[in-house]
């Protein structure tokens, strides 16, 4: 068992290594650099003083190297202007928009996108479980078709327009504002439990919103699997041996449907932390997500390399967890690594 | 030194119920493709949706004749216009479908738009009228509309924006950018699927092995931050059309790791297959056995898997141009006319604005309908 996650957990290690490498290169594909564009304009306007002090500038943050050498110093691996000093010394890089460290730009922004995430897949999980076995018991009754077509319409409503219509409905029908992180009344004032209330309701949209798409096609996924099960000749024997429906259920379907339901949660990480992302912007919720649109919009390199970074490390933790839950639940995998070798 | 290669000649015994006799009899006489669409046609939902589809599309090349304006034309007259209801009967009389002539006041209170309806003066539409001039198929000269309105009273069905163009112009014209965008990223998403996929799958061993990891990694990425740092890589001096084409290769380019999963393990398993093998002792070459005998193998798999993938190549482009990361003005798509519902407050007041939600959902649906029933034909046997 702990040889398995000690393994899976080594994994990520080497991904994140490559992913670095995409996401610096995906970071230097727009034409120039911040400063090299301030230069620009500021030789347009004939300001040659402040060019010196950029000029300067592009050599302390080594944008004047070529494409390897940069990467290599922004990731700490080779010495720059000051030395060994980048993401594996745990310096960030420095955000030019707003003259500070990124670290300090993107900080106050992390416990909530952690937050949000971490909250929207408890949600998935707890909504998705029971309704999946509920409608999976219940093949072609009322509940299973009404749940079919919300499914299909929560796949298929994009999840940053389902929180335009939330925020339209919410204003027009309770004259609520949805957006933002607590009631404007708030912002400022020392933390309460007025405060810490006002902020729990303002989650419960985004994550609804967030949620609603994986809650759907985890529902369809636990109901395919069920029904796979049900029609089993074991289930049948249980059946006959007299064991009451919810004992039966419980005990020996549920158990082998379970596994690939837990598995699905973690490939549907992506969707999840993509979708926290947007729905932050619509919303206006402080996460990473309106950070990386105004880094991108603005070319503040290493901030957008920074929230790039982190989401997808945030992705790669979300599909560790359910691999070691899974390793939890299914001994084939946490035996099976044994006795592979 | 020859082996004679012993074959029954006696035929398999028939089935004991005769309609299940006539009906195998029935699956070898039709060819594959035949009997495909013909588990296909019994998803009645997936048919209906297919129709859906084929009206949207046919839509795309007669946007000009069908919409009533030109969605770049701007009424200074009729900003924020809500949208006209259609009547029939004026007065307990029916005239055919006319609407009622709307003007506008501001409101200086709360600063909005306020259009009062003149419902003494109906104002009949003209059908297959003459109005603004355009370029069919981009050099038939003409200037028919399926519909307008009276030369002093312009008819907006759906509203019009800040700058008082059509919303029901923009949404046809629109629906060119947004349904073609997911059909060119498929097919670079296929392309690529294919040859990594295929690539992996038969040549094994290093090949295989890097593919795989590539693929993980890529799968586990989160798509959307990835695809508005790549967009908005794209140079705003560029001209629409290169947009739009740098989009495509944006959605594609991530999108391939699923359809090269599928294509790898199917090759990996038909590659065992008798007829593979016969191929292969027959003297075919190695590309021949993969593109001749394998590849239509499951070509019905990666027809479903790619419409599967289209609504999310929809999506992502509505994201990004929402974003203010994709196509932009003057390029009218979906994900463009909903940039301008990006400011909750001004939705609140005009919610027509919100109009293109209806066909991005509608055309999602609808292709997740259809790719379900093409995945189900596919493979009879999966349940």
């Amino acid at each position: 068992m702990w040889r398995y996650l000690a393994r899976r957990s080594a994994i990520i290690l080497p991904t994140l290594l490559v992913i670095s490498l995409l996401v610096f290169l995906i970071i230097e594909l727009p034409q120039g650099d911040y400063i090299s564009n301030q230069i620009a304009q500021l030789r347009a306007i004939g300001e040659e003083e402040a060019i010196a002090k950029l000029e300067f500038l592009r050599k302390e943050f080594a944008l004047d190297q070529p494409f390897l050498l940069r990467y290599l110093i922004w990731l700490g691996a080779w010495p720059g202007p000051s030395g060994f000093d980048g993401l594996l010394q745990g310096n960030f890089g420095w955000s030019f928009e707003y003259q500070q460290p990124v670290w300090h730009v993107v900080a106050p922004t992390l416990p909530l996108t952690m937050l949000l995430n971490g909250a929207t897949i408890l949600f998935v999980y707890l909504i998705s479980f029971p309704i999946g076995v509920f409608v999976a018991t219940r093949q072609y009754t009322l509940a299973d078709y009404l749940f079919t077509l919300l499914g299909y319409l929560g796949l298929a409503t994009p999840n940053f327009l389902l929180a335009l219509i939330l925020m339209y409905l919410g204003n027009v029908w309770f004259d609520i504002s949805v957006g933002g992180l607590m009631v404007p009344e708030y912002i400022g004032a020392p933390l309460s439990i007025e405060k810490a209330i006002s902020v729990a309701l303002h989650l419960i949209t985004p994550i609804i919103v967030i949620g609603t798409a994986g809650t759907a096609a985890m529902i369809r996924r636990l109901r395919a699997n069920m029904l796979d099960e049900l029609g089993q000749q074991y289930v049948i024997t249980a059946r006959a041996k007299g064991l009451s429906e919810r004992q039966l259920i419980w005990k020996y379907p549920l158990r082998v449907a379970i596994n690939p339901f837990i598995a699905d949660i973690g490939n549907l990480m992506p969707a999840l932390v993509s979708g926290s992302v947007i729905v932050s912007v619509v919303l206006n919720l402080p996460t990473v997500g309106p950070v990386l649109l105004s880094a991108l919009a603005a070319q503040d390199q290493f901030l957008a390399a920074f929230v790039l970074m982190f989401v997808s490390a945030l992705t790669l933790l979300g599909m560790l967890l359910s691999d070691v839950l899974l390793a939890f639940v299914d001994p084939r995998i946490r035996l099976g690594a044994e006795a592979r070798r | 030194m020859t082996q004679a290669h012993y074959v029954n000649k006696a035929p398999f015994p028939p089935p004991k119920d005769p309609r299940e006799a006539e009906r195998l009899a029935k699956l070898g006489e039709r060819s594959a493709t035949a009997n495909f669409w013909r588990r296909f046609s019994r998803h009645r939902v997936a048919v209906i949706c297919l129709w859906v589809l084929a009206l949207f599309y046919l839509s795309v090349p007669f946007a000009e004749f069908l919409s009533p304006y030109n969605p770049q034309l701007r009424n200074a007259e009729y900003l924020y216009a809500p949208p006209q209801p259609l009547h029939l009967f004026h007065q307990g009389k029916l005239i055919g479908p006319f609407v009622y002539p709307q003007s506008a006041k501001v409101n200086l209170e709360r600063l909005t738009w306020e259009y009062t309806q003149d419902t003494d003066r109906p104002v009949p539409l003209r059908f297959l009228c003459r109005a603004g001039e355009y370029q069919l198929f981009g050099f038939i000269d003409s200037d028919l509309h399926l519909f307008c309105g009276q030369g002093n009273a312009p008819v907006f069905l759906l509203g019009t924006d800040r700058l008082g163009r059509d919303q029901l112009s923009s949404l046809i014209y629109g629906a060119r950018l947004s349904l073609t965008i997911g059909l060119l990223g498929v097919s670079i998403s296929m392309l690529l699927g294919i040859i990594l996929g295929g690539l992996a799958g038969y040549l094994g061993g290093l090949v295989d092995s890097a593919v795989q990891r590539l693929i993980e990694i890529i799968r586990s990425l989160p798509e959307l931050p990835l695809w508005m740092a790549l967009s908005a890589a794209l140079p705003v001096t560029w001209p629409p059309l290169w947009i739009y084409f740098g989009l495509t290769i944006i959605l594609g380019l991530l999108d391939w790791p699923g359809l090269a999963r599928a294509v790898r393990s199917k090759i990996l398993s038909l590659r065992e297959e008798d007829y593979a093998r016969a191929a292969l002792l027959m003297g075919a070459s190695r590309q021949r056995i993969v593109f001749r005998h394998l590849l239509p193998g499951f070509s019905s798999h990666l027809i479903a898997s790619a419409s599967l993938a289209i609504p999310a190549m929809i999506l992502g482009e509505t994201a990004l141009s929402f974003l203010n990361l994709g196509l932009r003005r003057p390029a009218v798509s979906w994900g463009v006319l909903l940039n301008e519902a990006q400011n909750i407050s001004v939705v609140i007041i005009y919610p027509w604005l919100m109009a293109p939600m209806v066909p991005i959902i509608l055309v999602v649906l609808a292709f997740n309908f259809v790719g379900d029933g093409l995945r189900d034909a596919a493979d009879p046997n999966r349940n």
